[in-house]
């Protein structure tokens, strides 16, 4: 019988078996300052060094302003988190993108960017989006700051083979003319399967929906595997990925990129290849996705209605939905489209790319953000703001009354200065919505960018269909 | 790592389902450089009224007398989903728990936990609702976890086998250090890396 890709992957990067456990290779590392002051620590403390210095870069993303970038951090613990981090990478020979360096960024924005991320790949970050890689055909997946400190020591990671599934989106988004994005097929199949669905699970995204999504597409898709329970999910690797890569500063060169090609041709899973589970979801009849409770799983369609507790005849599952229908201060039955906003996000790991930026343009080009919202557009890398100010996007946004902020995860976590006072209402372009992940108090509605953008406009979260975008230039 | 074969006390029941690592520990307290001293945040916007730690809310429930000094956690749903902050077990750890028992767990906080002492023990959603009812009816009930036998024990006379995987056991058991673990593969690692430097040159 065949293989997956995910056995593929697996397969290839089995160093050694120990009690039941696989010693995986890992053959990129990418570090920020919020979960490895501890990882370093341990290795300090237990003599150990870092065995692949080239095979990790870091990246600063977590917790700095984005604004005001060539000053000095104002928070003294986010300050020396990131001098840590400096001290760490610098005491083991660690290549480390700088705050103000164009190359630096949120970190599942700069590994793509950079070339870093590659078919075949095994990936890991402390950090649970780190999935997010697996659009190039890699095995990504989080990992906590002990399992830093391990692959810093080891190159390796002692891992339990996950269970595989495949997830086939089938039918055609053509006739949504681009309403219906990566994003809303994402929320929608956490949806379907819940916030449990994908435990123990390493999850392909397949069908042609997929394949027709570009990579960055296919970036956003993956990188919410974890909100679906999956640590890692991915999509085999084609011409897209290829084209996407070639020149890239990391990607392999000359004869190299010849034999790095035709193994990536080797990857995607076997005809016959069996999966231990598959779910099909159907596009089709998917309407733009807005989250209306506290965690992804609690989705519906914007043309929807926040559910009633009263219809749902689980005890458990009705008082799930009345605590978050009272922490999003929400009434049964509300049509979605009725619901104010006070702050927009577009940005974050999720939806911070060129492409999301250009999407969430056209629904504000030659429109104003309504009088009561603040809206924040956070560019997830350097390069990505310098691109989209080159296109002129930066103009579109600040002569909408959006503000135009400098390269960090920002308002996803609100680590940083930029969160949501108590009771404010977000609809955001980031991936979790769980009570206080924006600010305690706050109030989060994941949605695509161009929905995040078009509810910016008017004031309360929208159905971007009846609305007919702007060109960009 | 210490050992840990038994865990008996207290059991504190936390109803909500699908606690995510965000409200274990929220972000506002990731920024420490050191394992320590998370606990006294643990559950924070829940514990404190406006997440300021000089208002307890009385209403929650690890704030109430009768679970004072409690080591075990029983949790619906899928406990520990979300962030992959290793922060959530060491605030979990910190406050005093040992053990959680819970009917799934999020894949990264399960790894997780078990590299921090902390055991979780995985039954089934029926008997974590004959648990939590048991617990909330008799004050001071404590329960006894034992990891040998694999077993959640009542003094009402529950006994729930829980599930876990042979190597975590055994790494629980002996108290072994993953680390170590692999670094006795050394030579495995390097001669992986040997070949691969042939066969993925680009690598
Ligand atoms: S943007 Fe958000 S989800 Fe992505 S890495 Fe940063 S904090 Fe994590």
């Amino acid at each position: 019988m065949g293989k997956t890709i995910i056995e593929k992957i697996w397969d290839d990067h089995a160093v050694a078996e120990d009690g039941g456990q696989t010693i995986l290779y890992i053959d990129r590392h990418l570090i920020h300052e919020v979960t490895t002051p501890q990882a370093f620590a341990g290795l300090k403390q237990a003599g150990r060094t870092v065995r692949r210095p080239e095979a990790t870069l870091g990246v600063i993303d977590h917790n700095i302003p984005t604004i005001d970038q060539d000053k000095p951090i104002a928070d003294p613990l986010a300050a020396l988190q990131v001098e840590t981090l400096r001290k760490n990478c610098a005491a083991h020979g660690i290549e480390l993108f700088q705050i103000g360096d164009p190359r630096n960024g949120i970190v599942h924005v700069v590994g793509p960017e950079q070339g870093l991320t590659q078919p075949g790949m095994t990936i890991v970050c402390g950090d649970s989006h780190t999935a997010t890689h697996g659009a190039f055909g890699a095995l990504a997946f989080g990992i906590g700051s002990s399992e830093v400190e391990h692959v810093l020591a080891t190159q390796t990671l002692l891992q339990k083979k996950p269970k595989t599934m495949r997830v086939q989106v089938e039918g055609s988004l053509n006739d949504s003319g681009g309403a219906i994005t990566p994003k809303d097929v994402i929320l929608a199949l956490i949806g379907q399967i819940g916030v449990g669905g994908g435990v123990g699970y390493a999850i392909e995204y397949a069908g042609d929906v997929v394949r027709g999504f570009s990579v960055e597409g296919r970036m956003t898709l993956c990188n919410m595997s974890i909100e679906a329970g999956a640590r890692a999910g991915l999509v085999a690797p084609d011409d897209k990925t290829v084209a996407y890569l070639k020149g890239r500063p990391h990607a392999p060169q000359g004869e190299d990129w010849e034999a790095a090609v035709a193994y990536w041709r080797s990857l995607p899973s076997d005809p016959d290849a069996a999966f231990d589970r598959t779910v099909t979801l159907e596009a089709d009849a998917l309407a733009p996705q807005v989250t209306w409770g506290t965690n992804p799983g609690m989705v519906t369609a914007v043309t929807g209605k926040v559910p009633d507790p009263n219809q749902e005849s689980d005890p458990t599952k009705r008082a799930t939905i009345e605590n978050a229908l009272e922490y999003m201060a929400l009434s049964p039955n509300t049509p979605i489209t009725s619901i104010a906003i006070d702050k927009v996000f577009i940005g974050s790991c999720t939806n911070g790319r060129i492409e999301d930026l250009r999407e969430a343009a056209r629904y504000a080009k030659g429109n104003r953000v309504a009088s009561r919202v603040t809206a924040l557009v956070v560019p997830g890398s350097g390069l990505i703001k310098r691109q989209a100010e080159a296109e002129g996007l930066d103009r579109i946004f600040n002569e909408a009354g959006f503000e135009w902020r400098e390269p960090g995860c920002s308002m996803c976590l609100g680590m940083n200065p930029d969160i949501l006072q108590p009771g404010e209402r977000c609809a955001s372009t980031s991936n979790r919505n769980f009570q206080g992940r924006q600010g305690r108090g706050g109030r989060t509605h994941l949605v695509s960018p161009a929905m995040a953008a078009a509810a910016a406009i008017a004031g309360h979260l929208i159905d971007i269909r009846g609305i007919e975008p702007a060109e960009l230039d | 790592m210490e050992p840990i074969a038994i865990v008996k006390g207290i059991a504190v029941p936390l109803t909500r389902p699908d606690v995510d690592t965000d409200a274990i520990i929220p972000k506002q307290f990731l920024k420490s450089i050191e394992r320590t001293g998370f606990g006294k945040n643990l559950f924070n916007d829940w514990r404190f009224v406006e997440g300021d730690p000089s208002r307890p809310n009385a209403n929650f429930v690890l704030n109430q007398p009768r679970y004072q000094g409690a080591q075990i956690l029983i949790a619906k749903g899928t406990f520990g989903i979300g962030s992959s902050r290793e922060h959530a077990p060491w605030a979990l750890t910190d406050y005093g728990f040992r053990c959680i028992v819970a009917a799934a767990f999020g894949d990264i906080f399960y790894n997780n936990s078990h590299k921090n002492e902390l055991l979780l023990a995985r039954i089934p959603a029926d008997a974590v609702e004959r648990l939590m009812a048991e617990v909330q009816e008799h004050e001071g009930c404590e329960l006894t976890v034992d990891l040998p036998a694999q077993t959640v024990t009542s003094p009402a006379g529950l006994s729930i086998s829980f599930d876990i995987p042979e190597d975590t056991k055994r790494r629980l058991l002996e108290g072994l250090d993953d680390i170590a673990i692999t670094l006795r593969h050394q030579a495995d690692i390097a001669a992986f890396e040997e070949r691969r430097k042939s066969t993925h040159p680009w690598l």
